[in-house]
C-alpha cells in the first residue's frame, strides 16, 4: 500500500500539479511522460498538463541569446503559474526555472520575483515523489540490475541524489550495481555535444566505459538529454547495457524497447 | 607559435588523437583529484574554511586600494623597493630593466604564473638574460621549449617516460636508472650550481601581507629558499589580487589553497620574504624589489568579474573539468587553461580571439563546486557568451536558428505543429530504433547513434487519450 500526503491528510484536496513534460520527452520519447503522470497520480497528485506549455528556454541561455531565453521564461511562468506544484522528469529543466530563470529576467524586477515564486513551486520528478509527496512505488517488480547516472543540473543545482536512488530500492527484485564517476558529466551539455561533437565524445566514450564496467544490465537517469548521449554511445560502441529514464522503470513502464530500440 | 595559429578546434583535434598526452593528463589530474577527495574527508570543515576564504578575498577586493596603500608602506618600511605596473608590458619592462640595472647575466625563477601571464620568460630571453627555471616541471618545459599546461604541474603534458627521455637527451649528467629519485636527481646536478651563481632571482608571490609588507610563497621543491636567497637581488612579481590582510589571513587560505592543489594538509615549504637582508642578517638579497601588476584586474572588478579576482590558482577546477581532462592546458591557448583559464583569457587576449573557451563547457557545475573559494565559474562563463552574444560574435547559423526557435515556441500551436512534423520527418530516417543518415544530425551521429523518436509526440497522443475517456 503506498502512503502519500494526501492519506495522512497533509493536503485538504490533492495538489494540482503542472507537468511539463519537456520539450524532449515530448518529441523523442512520450513514455517518459506517460510514465511521469502515472506516478503523479499514484502519489495523490491531480495532474494537469497545459497545452501551452514548449520548450523552458535554456539552449537560448546557455547559448548566451539571454533576451529569447526571457521570452520562454516568460511564457512558461505564464503557463505554469496556476498550479500548486510545476513537475518535470528533468533536472536540467527545473533547474533552468529554478536557478536561471531570475538570472534571464533580471532586467525586470516584477518578472523576476513572479519567476521566483514559480520556481519555488517547481521540481525535478524524483525529489518531488520523495521530498514533497513521500511517495514509494507499490508492486513494482523488475528482475535485473542497474547503474545509475547522476545528470548534473539535478545533482548540483537541485540537490537530487538520494531520492532516485530511495525510489528505485523500492522495486523488488532490482539491484543497484555503483558507476565509477555517477556524478561526472557525460559529455551531453545541451548545445555543447553538437558544438563540439569531438570533445563531447571523449567525454562520453569514457562515461560508456564506466557504464559497461558496472556490470549492470541497465543504465537509468533522470534526464532524457543524457540518457539519449550516453544511449547512443553505448549503441555505437556494440554495448548490451539498455538505458531507460528512471520514470520508466518506477511506473512498471520498462516492459518495451529501451532507448534506441526500435518500438 | 603553432598553437597561436590553428582554432581552438584545431588544437583540440590535435589534442585528442594524442593517446600519450591522454595517459598524462590522466596520471596528473587523476591524482589530484583522488588526493583531494582524501583530504576532503579529513577536514570536515571544509565548507566552513571556503566561506571564510571567500569572505577574506572579497573583503579585500572590495578594499583593495586600502590594502594596496598600506602594503605599499609597509613593504617601503622593511626596506623593499614597490613597482607598479598597469600592463603586462610595463611590469616585464620593470622587471627586465631592474635585471639590467642589476648587471645580471643570469637569473633563476620560481614558477610564477604571474611571470607567464607578463609574458616573462620571453622577456628576459629578448634581453639576452640567461634565464634558469628551477621548479622541476618549469626545468621540463624550458627543456622542452614549450610552455606550463597546467597552473600547479606545468609539464603535465609530458609523460615521465618523455620527460626521461628529454633528461638523457640534454643533462650533463643524466640519471642511469630509470626512477623518478634518479631523475630528480640529475636535475639537482643540473641546476644546483646555477642557483648559486644567479645575480637575480625572480618569484612570484601566493600572498601578500598588507600589514607587514611581507611575500608568501609556497613550493614542494624548496627551489623558492634556494633561488632568492644567494642572488644579490630578488624581484617578487605579483597581482594586486593577492593581498590578504595579515599572516592569520594568509594561513587561512594557505589550508584551503594547498587541500585543493595537492591534497596535502600544508606545503613541504611555506616561505616569507619582509624586505632585503638587514645589518646582522647571514644571508638574504641586498635589494628586494616587489612588482604590483594589475594587467586587467581593476577592469575586471568594473566589469562585474570581481568573483573571478578571488582566485587562488589551486587548479582544482581543472583537474574536475571534464573538458580538461580529455584536452590538457595547450589547447586553451592562454596563460591559464581549464575552466578558470576559459574566464582569464578572454579578459587578457580578447572575446573575439577566444570565444570558443567559454563556450567549450557543459556547465555541468562540478568546477563551482570544488573550488576552494566558491567562484561560480559556469555563472562566469555564460556572461562571457551572454557577452559574445550581444557583441555579435556568435555564429549567424546559431542566431538564426535560436531566433527561429524562440518564435515558434512562444506560439504552442505552430510549436505543437512544428514538433509534430520534426518527429515524423526523423521516422523516415529509423533504422530499427536509431536515426541514420539525416541530414543536420552528423555532428552527433559521427560519434554516436540518435536513437529515434516514437511515432506520435506525447502531446498528440495525450490529447487523444484525455478524448477518449
Amino acid at each position: 500500500m503506498t502512503t502519500t500526503l494526501k492519506q495522512i491528510g497533509a493536503f485538504s484536496s490533492p495538489p494540482r500539479v503542472g507537468l511539463f513534460v519537456t520539450c524532449l520527452v515530448d518529441a523523442m520519447r512520450p513514455s517518459v511522460g506517460f510514465a511521469t503522470l502515472k506516478l503523479l497520480r499514484d502519489a495523490g497528485c491531480r495532474v494537469e498538463v497545459p497545452d501551452a506549455q514548449t520548450c523552458c528556454g535554456q539552449p537560448a541561455f546557455n547559448s548566451g541569446d539571454t533576451a529569447d531565453a526571457a521570452v520562454l521564461a516568460r511564457h512558461f511562468i505564464e503557463t505554469f503559474e496556476g498550479y500548486d506544484y510545476v513537475v518535470a522528469p528533468s533536472g536540467s529543466c527545473v533547474g533552468m526555472t529554478r536557478a536561471h530563470y531570475a538570472e534571464a529576467l533580471a532586467d525586470d524586477p516584477a518578472w523576476a520575483e513572479r519567476a521566483r515564486r514559480l520556481g519555488e513551486r517547481t521540481y525535478e520528478l524524483m525529489s518531488f515523489l520523495v521530498d514533497v509527496m513521500h511517495f514509494a512505488p507499490a508492486d513494482v517488480k523488475l528482475d535485473t540490475s542497474f547503474t545509475y547516472h547522476d545528470s548534473c543540473s539535478g545533482l548540483r543545482e537541485l540537490g537530487v541524489h538520494d531520492q532516485p536512488r530511495a525510489l528505485l530500492d523500492k522495486v523488488s527484485g532490482l539491484t543497484l550495481k555503483p558507476l565509477e564517476g555517477n556524478d561526472v558529466c557525460c559529455g551531453f551539455g545541451g548545445t555543447f555535444c553538437v558544438k563540439y561533437p569531438a570533445i563531447s565524445n571523449a567525454v562520453v566514450g569514457e562515461k560508456a566505459d564506466a557504464i559497461d564496467r558496472s556490470g549492470a544490465s541497465l543504465l537509468l537517469g533522470g534526464d532524457l538529454g543524457c540518457l539519449m548521449n550516453m544511449a547512443g554511445k553505448l549503441k555505437r560502441k556494440g554495448s548490451s547495457v539498455r538505458s531507460f529514464h528512471a520514470a520508466e522503470v518506477l511506473a512498471g513502464m520498462a516492459g518495451g524497447p529501451a532507448i534506441g530500440e526500435e518500438r | 607559435m603553432q598553437e597561436a595559429t590553428l582554432s581552438f578546434k584545431a588544437r583540440a583535434k590535435e589534442a585528442l588523437a594524442d593517446p600519450t598526452l591522454k595517459i598524462a593528463i590522466d596520471r596528473t589530474t587523476g591524482t589530484a583529484e583522488r588526493k583531494r577527495a582524501v583530504a576532503m574527508t579529513q577536514f570536515p570543515q571544509f565548507e566552513a574554511a571556503r566561506e571564510r576564504g571567500k569572505r577574506i578575498k572579497d573583503h579585500v577586493i572590495a578594499n583593495l586600494d586600502h590594502y594596496l596603500l598600506e602594503f605599499e608602506r609597509n613593504a617601503i618600511a622593511s626596506g623593499a623597493k614597490v613597482h607598479w605596473a598597469r600592463t603586462a608590458e610595463e611590469a616585464s619592462q620593470i622587471v627586465v630593466r631592474l635585471c639590467k640595472e642589476a648587471g645580471a647575466k643570469r637569473v633563476t625563477r620560481v614558477k610564477s604564473m604571474l611571470g607567464e601571464e607578463i609574458g616573462l620568460p620571453h622577456a628576459l630571453d629578448e634581453a639576452g638574460i640567461e634565464r634558469v627555471e628551477t621548479d622541476l616541471a618549469e626545468h621540463i618545459v624550458q627543456l622542452g621549449g614549450d610552455r606550463p599546461s597546467h597552473i600547479v604541474w606545468p609539464s603535465m603534458h609530458r609523460t615521465r617516460e618523455q620527460v626521461s627521455e628529454m633528461f638523457k637527451r640534454l643533462h650533463r649528467a643524466p640519471h642511469q636508472e630509470e626512477t623518478i629519485e634518479a631523475m630528480v636527481d640529475s636535475a639537482r646536478r643540473e641546476l644546483r650550481d646555477k642557483f648559486l651563481t644567479a645575480d637575480v632571482s625572480i618569484s612570484g608571490a601566493n600572498f601578500l601581507l598588507a600589514d607587514t609588507g611581507a611575500t608568501c610563497t609556497v613550493t614542494n621543491e624548496g627551489n623558492a629558499e634556494l633561488t632568492t636567497t644567494p642572488p644579490r637581488v630578488h624581484i617578487v612579481t605579483a597581482g594586486i589580487e593577492k593581498l590578504v590582510p595579515s599572516m592569520g589571513h594568509a594561513i587561512a587560505m594557505l589550508r584551503l589553497l594547498v587541500r585543493s592543489a595537492t591534497g596535502a594538509d600544508v606545503t613541504q615549504y611555506t616561505t616569507f620574504h619582509c624586505g632585503p637582508k638587514q645589518t646582522g642578517d647571514r644571508d638574504g638579497p641586498e635589494e628586494f624589489h616587489i612588482v604590483l601588476v594589475d594587467n586587467g584586474r581593476t577592469r575586471m572588478l568594473r566589469e562585474g568579474m570581481k568573483d573571478m579576482l578571488r582566485c587562488i590558482r589551486c587548479g582544482a577546477c581543472m583537474n574536475h573539468c571534464v573538458v580538461f581532462r580529455q584536452l590538457g592546458g595547450h589547447v586553451y591557448g592562454g596563460t591559464y587553461p581549464g575552466p578558470m583559464g576559459a574566464v582569464l583569457t578572454p579578459m587578457f587576449d580578447g572575446l573575439e580571439q577566444s570565444r570558443d573557451l567559454p563556450h567549450a563547457c557543459t556547465m555541468n557545475g562540478k568546477c563551482q563546486e570544488v573550488c576552494p573559494v566558491a567562484i561560480p565559474l559556469p555563472t562566469l562563463l555564460r556572461g562571457w557568451r551572454d557577452r559574445s552574444w550581444r557583441e555579435g560574435l556568435e555564429p549567424t547559423a546559431v542566431r538564426f536558428g535560436l531566433g527561429i526557435h524562440t518564435f515558434v515556441a512562444s506560439r504552442p500551436r505552430l510549436y505543437r505543429l512544428g514538433t509534430a512534423i520534426a518527429v515524423r520527418v526523423m521516422r523516415l530516417f529509423n533504422r530499427g530504433g536509431l536515426v541514420k543518415g539525416m541530414p543536420g544530425l552528423g555532428a552527433w551521429t559521427a560519434y554516436r547513434e540518435f536513437p529515434a523518436p516514437a511515432k506520435r509526440t506525447f502531446m498528440e497522443m495525450y490529447k487523444d487519450q484525455e478524448k477518449g475517456q
